[in-house]
């Protein structure tokens, strides 16, 4: 044997080797226990279109971001001013980058600014200027603080999200975010879909507001103060839901991330289940203060602006220790308690994709792809033969080699099979053994004038070396572009060919060249099977 | 075996057939692309966004039934279509928005058809601004590849071979444009991703002729233009007919066993594979011999 064919011998079989080495756990129902830490452990890795479940793209409002933090800028400012007792006439967000301070006299305004100046050093503060004979003043996020603080936004909004999905309970979840406002998430294998998308698009905001009594829903003036909300009222017995509006005060007494605890517990008395949640000692201090100053008024327990429920308050609690109840099943009092643990979102998100495949029509997408992967494989190999004889079989040897590496490299690179992957693969069948088609054509031709089987065997490999290596390139190229800008099922076909390709290119002028050597090496062969 | 024995075809006399048949293709394929330019053709919802849903009954169900009860539930533009095997039907809804549409379908159908129980099998919904940075990645995505392609023919070959495979591999990709415009089948990712295979695969014959026309270029300085590359195309045609055949056989059994989701996926390699193989022998190779004939021509008179 030439020391060459040596060296290749090892090469393939070390691949093969590798190969399956690679593939075992996919192959294998159970590891057994030798197979220790340093060998490979990891499946092939399926995508969501052959094992079902659901992707989503999210993009965050983060727009709504910067309007909640001026929001609160101007919540914060007013308490400072009315603190210091300086009188203003109006203190509001102003558009959606600006909030807008409105005061009585110039005097006061210095005082104003000079505060602010401390208060927001990064804020862009206006000259005073004259609003209708009163003194105003605006603040204006910079740009670049805007920036940071959305980018913030969708951090924590990601956050948040792998937080609750985790609470939730799903099998390796991917959350990745993805350009500037969007969140990719894969849900793989989940059952119920929708209530995943519910409980992780929520934003729940949770906010306790004063009831205005003295304010009429149906007046139609509500002062700027107050606004008016919807409490949901769903009928057990029929599913009928009814709307109560109730008119709140706009500022919240306590909001949501006072919380330090949310659970789920069963009301002895009626078997109904409710949330009862923990606040911080902050959170504690002021539950106390306001229950006890304001016993046997109305509070509004608001979830994303809309009224969960609006009990009286009986008496003062203190402990820092309340509860939800309302109607809930136990699954959506279970959803309630993970959102409330796990925060609100930092701005409202919203699905601008989902993509759900259910686990039935995943397997039977395997099932259907491996079927007619087999019938392609069938049908090439019988032509293969028939057409090349002996020589045809080594070509055929050559394309099960292709499909063992491809599959091996798949599980070793941990890339994703989508059903596309499956179909590449399939075209590969026919692709891998079209080089040994070139090549066996053009040692039919040199056999034809009169060369000996083994120098028309080294002819017709060296002749199609070029013709073949320029069909691979021109495939690779399309197959890299479509891995670049390909998403989802694409991607998994770019990786199935471009893999598929370079592996082609070893095996039909490495591992279908060896074989023949070995043959041609051995007895004197006078007569080709081709 | 062989499938052809010496063949002695004038491929390229039949230019002038090849040539209006191709043309028309074209024309149609042009029409095609500037309809999905416009958004006017069969547009698939990854693109145009919007919903689509597969259903799975128990029981069978005609197509005018579910219309109708899409109808009484205030679904009135849907496109529904029916998938022979195992009850199912596909529901698209174009540019509608996320969320509400496919609630929307299965209310309907929970309230029309009691007693005929459904699962989904499978739901996409995609939102407008995804569909419009689809249509964009797409675009410059085949925009890339095409160059990458030509770029390396460019370097490859010299500018005449260029010429025609360039406009071989560009006359394959509208004809696939053509058929699935005619047949009103669905543009979508995946169709452009077969697309851009074919691109790329196409070549391969195209490569075979020509490598084997340049060596016998170099071989024969002497002999007309036309006998050559005939005589190269004949030369090489059993190979340019296995090779594509090893790849229809492979595309055919996924067009005929991989079940819907690719079905239509398959069905443009099917073409593409069958189109690459016509234009390397009947596009590509006379667009050459014209281009070296005029090149001959014009010799003389400069020198």
């Amino acid at each position: 044997m030439p020391k060459e064919t040596g060296w290749r011998i090892s090469l393939i079989a070390v691949f093969v080797v590798l190969s399956f080495l690679y593939l075992t756990p996919t192959l294998a129902s159970k590891l057994p226990t030798w197979w220790g830490n340093l060998l490979p452990k990891d499946k092939i890795h399926l995508g969501l279109d052959l094992q079902g479940g659901t992707h989503l793209v999210m993009e965050v409002d983060t727009q709504k971001a910067i309007e909640g933090s001026l929001d609160l800028v101007a919540t914060d400012l007013e308490d400072t001013l009315n603190s210091k007792s300086l009188h203003f006439k109006r203190i509001s967000r102003d558009g959606f980058d600006k909030v807008s301070v409105v005061l009585y006299e110039k005097g006061t305004a210095d005082v104003v600014q000079k505060l602010i100046k401390d208060k927001y050093p990064t804020y862009e503060q206006s000259p005073t200027f004259d609003e209708g004979g009163f003194v105003a003043l605006t603040l204006r996020v910079s740009e670049k603080d805007a920036q940071d603080r959305k980018d913030k936004a969708v951090q924590q909004a990601l956050e948040t999200i792998r937080n609750r999905i985790d609470q939730f309970g799903v099998s390796e979840p991917t959350i990745q975010r993805e350009g500037i406002n969007h969140i990719v998430v894969q849900l793989p294998g989940i059952k119920d879909p929708q209530r995943a998308i519910d409980l992780i698009g929520r934003t729940a905001r949770l906010d306790f507001k004063m009831v205005r009594e003295d304010i009429s829903p149906t007046s139609g003036t509500i002062p700027e103060d107050a606004e008016l909300l919807k409490e949901k009222m769903v009928d057990a017995a029929t599913g009928a839901v009814t709307e109560i509006p109730i008119v709140v005060q706009k500022k919240s007494m306590i909001t949501g991330d006072l919380l330090t605890d949310a659970q789920v517990r069963i009301d002895s008395q009626f078997n109904q289940p409710y949330v009862g949640i923990e606040f911080n000692s902050l959170g504690a201090k002021l539950f106390d203060q306001v229950t006890a100053a304001n016993v046997g008024k109305r509070f509004a327990i608001v979830l994303d602006n809309n009224i969960h429920s609006a009990p009286v308050i009986r008496e003062r609690i203190s402990g820092g220790s309340a509860q939800i109840s309302g109607n809930f099943t136990e699954k959506t009092a279970a959803d309630l308690a993970i959102v409330l643990r796990a925060g609100a979102l930092p701005a409202p998100v919203k699905i601008i994709q989902n993509v759900t495949v259910g686990p039935s029509l995943g397997q039977d997408s395997i099932n259907k792809g491996l079927y007619a992967g087999l019938i392609g494989v069938l049908l090439v190999v019988c032509f293969m033969a028939i057409y090349y004889k002996l020589s045809g079989m080594i070509a055929n040897l050559g394309m099960i080699l292709n499909i063992v590496y491809l599959m091996g490299a798949l599980a070793a690179l941990g890339a994703t099979l989508t059903l596309p992957g499956i179909a590449a693969i399939v075209l590969l069948v026919g692709m891998s053994v079209d080089s040994n088609v070139i090549i066996f054509e053009r040692i039919r031709e040199e056999l034809k004038l009169g060369k000996s089987p083994k120098s028309a065997l080294d002819a017709g490999y060296d002749k199609a070396f070029l013709t073949i290596m320029d069909s691979h390139i021109t495939t690779l190229i399309t197959a890299a572009v479509l891995f670049q800008f390909g998403t989802g099922p694409v991607k998994g076909f770019a990786v199935s060919l471009s893999l598929g390709v370079i592996i082609n290119l070893f095996t039909s002028l490495i591992g279908t060249k060896v074989t023949f050597d070995l043959f041609l090496h051995k007895g004197k062969v006078k007569k080709m099977s081709i | 075996m062989e499938l052809l024995g010496k063949t002695r075809i004038d491929f390229i006399g039949k230019r002038n057939i090849s040539f209006v048949i191709s043309a028309i293709i074209s024309i149609i394929g042009i029409i095609g692309v500037i309809q999905v330019g416009r958004g006017a053709a069969n547009m698939g919802i990854d693109f145009s966004g919007g919903t689509a849903m597969q259903l799975k009954f128990s029981k069978p169900i005609s197509i005018a039934d579910a219309r109708v009860a899409l109808h009484k539930n205030g679904i009135a533009k849907a496109d529904l279509q029916e998938i022979k095997d195992g009850n199912k039907l596909l529901v698209k809804m174009a540019g509608a928005a996320v969320g509400k549409p496919s609630e929307m379908v299965q209310a309907a159908f929970k309230k029309e058809f009691a007693d005929n129980v459904f699962t989904v099998e499978s739901s996409t919904e995609i939102g407008p601004s995804i569909g419009d940075k689809l249509r964009k990645d797409t675009l410059i995505a085949s925009f890339l590849s095409m160059l990458g392609i030509i770029m390396y023919i460019a370097w490859r070959f010299d500018f005449k071979f260029g010429v025609g495979a360039t406009i071989a591999t560009t006359h394959d990709c509208l004809a696939m444009f053509a058929v699935f415009y005619l047949m009103n089948k669905e543009i979508n990712l995946m169709f452009i991703t077969a697309v851009l295979t074919i691109a790329g695969y196409s070549l391969t014959d195209t490569v075979v002729v020509f490598d084997r026309i340049r060596e016998n270029l170099h071989k024969n300085l002497k002999g007309a233009m036309h006998t050559i590359f005939n005589d190269s195309i004949n030369e090489v045609l059993s190979r340019t007919i296995v090779t594509s055949l090893t790849v229809f056989l492979a595309a055919a059994s996924l067009f005929l066993f991989g079940g819907e989701v690719i079905h239509d996926f398959a069905l443009a390699l099917l073409i593409g594979v069958i189109v690459g193989t016509y234009s390397s022998v009947f596009v590509a190779s006379p667009i050459v011999v014209i281009l070296e004939n005029r090149a001959l021509a014009n010799k003389p008179k400069t020198a």
